[in-house]
């Protein structure tokens, strides 16, 4: 069976093309509003969508994130209205749709009732920032019977033998963390980042797509290493923190100047 | 090194922390069986910590009460006035055998906080603290002793400002700076290897109460009581007892406003099988993994998880858990200070509660020894405020 994650980037390989994959939380500040920012993001292009399931405590998330979460919250969004808005994309899209989300919410739902509804949902993939290789075991069989890859995470802190094991395990792309540090913009990556994708280069041939920090086009544009993806969160929940229900135009036009 | 309690424990953190946990764990297995370490961290203990700590027969209260004989653990007599700084001098010297000179930590009540300060301030280490804003609200007198000591705080207002939160906060700063950082754990709580590595260091709780219990009453006791916020000074009592099955092991936890209310944190009580702050626990949380907002007037038991060891125990039935509420606690508070003449920290009025309530029902030949895991005067003030009593602080 083929995962639509696969597809997505053996395609745009083909056209020498790298993916733009964007994060939203669902029900920021509520659902409605949330798929239509999905939508505008899908009409203006963008390859892989990522959705946030809120969380009462996300400890990789800098503070754009984490209010993004808390608002999601306040308007009662759980993990199964995640289901019900991925069902409703997915009736009309073939993008790839990701999951971030943090591992209690898997684990208390159920880990095989959680793979299940995904499979029937339409999801590709699930990033748990929380969930190191050390412990992915528990989750990997149940997420292969419904053709649900789980995305690894790599940091600039991961030494080889471990990028290793980790490139191993990996199915889809490989998320590849910019900094050090929790998600949100920053002013600077400082990163050896051709250091960083040479060394992952040197021992997968995965998609590599390149998330933390980024924030609009000069910067990824000037961005060391062939990154074949990358991941753009905190500047688009931004942009819902200031315009909230009104922001579906405003993040079009963001991920159009991304585009360009 | 085994990483769990069963199915408990783990490391669910982002890999960015990854390698830092596994160089902590290769430095604890290199160190801690090395000679050196141990006398180095022996005279720590002594001559920093002021250890061993009396094991103290409360004659008093046993009479009172009518029952089993009583005996307190006096982890209140320790260099800052709490069993925190058994643990804060393991990792200290650990981290400064790793070569690190910045350090940052959690704290509830402040205890942890203050402990960690003081042997930064001694090892010349830098210190950052993290404290929920409702703690370092009703713990000022803390925050204010860790800054004399040199430490900077910050004060954490997300999510519900308390532990919790100032736990998620020291993840977060410590992924920012993880290359020359580390992580003091507080309690036997966290990924893999704290709550190993902070009951091998709390465990000395245990080690001298043996050796106490049986100078004096040339036998074993019959129960062992604390109070459980992570759980480090219950497992540093619990441990060295595990073995011996006669002794019966008992955790008290924080009922707040009663576990019928929405207002506590009796995390075994009402809690369920859960991942949060890299651990596989118990965890206080909704049907869709939530965590759920605790309270409980000690800060220190504030906490909507626990250690996963003590998850462990309790799924074996080699330990039970308990819950006492406020009122409760503070009936302890007001006991212990005029019966002993001690003033016991609220977390430890928890146990002391639970021990008021099982030694009466007792036989007189029988022995209950309580951790004492810290002093009252930090609480106090709070006390005083619960009751109604006005006290000028100046
Ligand atoms: C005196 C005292 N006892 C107990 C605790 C609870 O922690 P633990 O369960 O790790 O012993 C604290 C925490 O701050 C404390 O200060």
């Amino acid at each position: 069976m083929n995962n639509r994650i696969d597809l997505k980037f053996k395609k745009l390989n083909e056209l020498n093309k790298k993916a733009l994959i964007t994060f939203v939380t669902a029900g920021d500040p509520n659902l409605e509003t949330s798929y239509k920012v999905i939508e505008k993001m899908i009409a203006e292009g963008i390859d892989i969508l990522e959705i946030g399931i809120p969380f009462s405590d996300p400890l990789a998330e800098g503070p754009t994130i984490e209010k993004a979460s808390y608002r999601a919250l306040e308007s009662n969004t759980t993990t199964d209205d995640v289901f019900t808005l991925v069902k409703k994309i997915r009736k009309d899209y073939e993008l790839p749709i990701l999951l971030m989300l943090y591992v209690n919410l898997i684990y208390k739902y159920g880990i095989d009732k959680f793979m299940a509804k995904c499979g029937e949902a339409g999801v590709d993939g699930l990033i748990i920032p929380d969930l190191p290789i050390e412990e992915v075991q528990e989750l990997k069989s149940n997420a292969a019977n419904k053709n649900i890859y789980i995305i690894n995470l790599v940091a600039p802190t991961t030494k080889d033998d471990r990028l290793l094991m980790i490139a191993k395990e990996s199915e889809g792309f490989i998320y590849c963390v910019s900094s050090l540090g929790v998600t949100g913009e920053r002013k600077e990556i400082t990163t050896d980042l051709s250091d960083f994708y040479n060394r992952l280069r040197g021992i997968t041939n995965l998609p590599l797509a390149l998330g933390f920090g980024l924030s609009n086009k000069t910067q990824i544009d000037g961005l060391k290493g062939e990154w074949n993806g990358f991941i753009v969160g905190s500047a688009i929940v931004n942009i819902i923190a200031q315009y909230g229900i009104d922001s579906p135009s405003y993040v079009g036009e963001f991920i159009r100047s991304l585009k360009d | 090194m085994d990483r769990k309690f069963g199915e408990f424990g783990g490391q669910y953190v982002p890999e960015t922390l990854m390698e830092a946990l596994l160089d902590i764990e290769k430095a604890f297995l290199k160190y801690s069986k090395e000679p050196e370490f141990k006398s180095e961290l022996k005279e720590l203990y002594e001559n920093v910590a002021n250890r061993p700590s009396k094991l103290y027969y409360a004659s008093e209260m046993t009479k009172d009460l009518g029952g089993a004989k009583i005996y307190l653990k006096r982890e209140d007599l320790n260099h800052t006035g709490s069993h925190k700084i058994n643990n804060v001098l393991g990792q200290m010297l650990l981290a400064k055998k790793m070569g690190k000179k910045k350090i940052i930590c959690e704290t509830g009540a402040g205890q942890h906080g203050v402990a960690t300060a003081t042997i930064a301030a001694l090892f010349k280490m830098e210190c950052h603290v993290f404290m929920g804003k409702e703690d370092v609200e009703r713990q000022a007198l803390n925050v204010f002793r860790m800054e004399l000591l040199g430490a900077k705080v910050t004060s954490v207002d997300s999510g519900t400002g308390t532990l919790k939160d100032a736990v998620n906060e020291a993840f977060r700063q410590w992924t920012r700076e993880v290359d020359d950082t580390y992580y003091l754990m507080g309690s036997v709580v966290g990924p893999h290897p704290y709550p190993v590595m902070v009951r091998d260091f709390q465990k000395i709780i245990g080690e001298e109460v043996r050796e106490q219990i049986l100078l004096t009453e040339g036998r074993l006791p019959d129960t062992i009581i604390a109070c459980v916020g992570g759980g480090s000074n219950a497992i540093g009592i619990f441990h060295d007892f595990i073995k011996d099955e006669q002794v019966s092991l008992i955790g008290v936890e924080a009922a707040g406003q009663g576990i019928e209310t929405d207002f506590h944190a009796a995390t075994i009580s009402k809690g369920s099988t859960g991942i949060f702050h890299g651990m596989k626990s118990k965890f206080l949380q909704d049907e869709y993994g939530k965590i759920m907002p605790v309270y409980s007037m000690s800060a220190g038991l504030d906490y909507p998880g626990i250690g996963p060891e003590h998850a462990y125990l309790y799924s074996i039935g080699r330990a039970s858990y308990f819950p006492v509420t406020d009122e409760e606690a503070i009936v302890a508070f007001e006991y212990l200070s005029r019966m002993e003449g001690i003033i016991p920290a609220i977390e430890s009025a928890h146990a002391i509660y639970y021990a008021m309530h099982l030694a009466k029902k007792m036989d007189k030949d029988k022995i209950i020894v309580v951790n004492l895991s810290g002093r009252g005067d930090k609480d106090v003030y709070q006390v005083a405020k619960f009751k109604g009593v006005e006290i000028n602080e100046q």
